[in-house]
């Protein structure tokens, strides 16, 4: 399934943009170079991430993620999941299609919602910058609490939408 | 840098062992992003009009908020909209620390941002749908609540 493109709202942005361009409007001159910056440093991310997941669905088998992250994985599986995210690039909105990538080849519905969970949190070039500016104890406290909060959270999550014989969706 | 510097290592070892499974990794590439582009172009929009909406300035200004609970209240509710990257952040909260905002509201400000986020809700419930993609973001707002009060106490800020 294709995501819907909602085109009348983006046509009606780039007319804003243009229009505000055209005549000097400062507010809309403001936003759309906000859009063109933001743009910018995603363009930065998302290729490569979108080429190591495609790698991610050549080169590792269906067995092998089933048999560390699948359903009868052991409780290491969110530690593997950590590290995954702790590598992971950008924000959550790199975070979704590698859950997606994950789900697809076989990992158990909690452990690819505690990667989401981990991807926010524990991001390893983010938590350098954190605890050099807000200090360790702040940085340690925060991942302290989290991390069993985010296993726990996802367990629960989890059980409740598989009650309801939820599934995860693709958009390509 | 690294980043990139890695996965052309790695496409080039992919490319070098095997090139027709190669091919078809770029080519789940592009379909798996052509397919949600779209609402990363939605996420852009809105992105680039809450930027605009909330300056830092702006934010600076409501996160001084004296009154402990509501300087809470803005700090999560913006944490919960905004979409900010870590270098931006951080240095931000910096500055806010010295002058006197309390660890409390920035742990509640950065922990929201990294666990909710509205703006991402096209792309996430493209893969989720909406009502799970909400309850997610809701579990988040908790988690991020409950890591400030426990940030709140430990700092000795507030106390039971």
């Amino acid at each position: 399934m294709k995501a819907k493109f909602p085109v009348i709202l983006i046509i009606a942005y780039a007319v804003f943009i243009v229009f505000s361009l055209v005549s000097g409007f400062q507010p809309g001159k403001d936003i759309g170079s906000n859009f063109l910056s933001f743009t910018l440093s995603m363009l930065k991310i998302l290729p490569g991430a979108f080429i190591l997941i495609g790698l991610f669905q050549v080169w590792v088998s269906k067995e092998r993620v089933e048999k560390h992250l699948g359903e009868d994985s052991s409780i290491m599986s969110f530690l593997w999941v950590m590290l995954l995210a702790g590598t992971t690039v950008g924000g959550l909105y790199v975070a979704f299609p590698v859950a997606w990538a994950l789900y697809e080849k076989g990992a158990r519905l909690q452990v690819v919602l505690a990667y989401i969970g981990f991807a926010a949190v524990c991001r390893i070039p983010m938590i350098i910058f954190e605890a050099s500016f807000m200090g360790i104890k702040f940085t340690l406290v925060r991942l302290l609490v989290s991390i069993p909060l985010v296993v726990i959270s996802s367990i629960l999550f989890s059980r409740s939408l598989k009650a309801g014989n939820w599934k995860m969706r693709s958009p390509d | 840098m690294i980043f990139y510097g890695a996965t052309a290592i790695l496409l080039l070892i992919s490319f070098y062992a095997d090139r027709k499974k190669t091919t078809k990794a770029l080519k789940i590439a592009w379909k798996k992003f052509s397919g949600i582009a779209p609402m990363f172009i939605v996420m852009l929009v809105l992105v680039s009009i809450s930027l605009y909406l909330l300056p830092n300035e702006l934010i600076r200004k409501y996160l001084g908020e004296e009154d402990l609970v509501k300087g809470m209240g803005i700090a999560m509710l913006v944490g919960s909209i905004a979409l900010m990257p870590g270098f931006i952040v951080f240095p931000l909260c910096g500055i806010l620390r010295e002058q006197g905002v309390p660890y409390m509201v920035l742990s509640g400000f950065t922990t929201s941002l990294m666990m909710v986020g509205l703006i991402t809700l096209p792309v996430e419930k493209e893969y989720f749908g909406l009502k799970t993609a909400l309850i997610r973001n809701g579990i988040g707002l908790v988690i991020a609540l409950i890591v400030a009060l426990t940030t709140g106490l430990i700092f000795a800020e507030v106390a039971i």
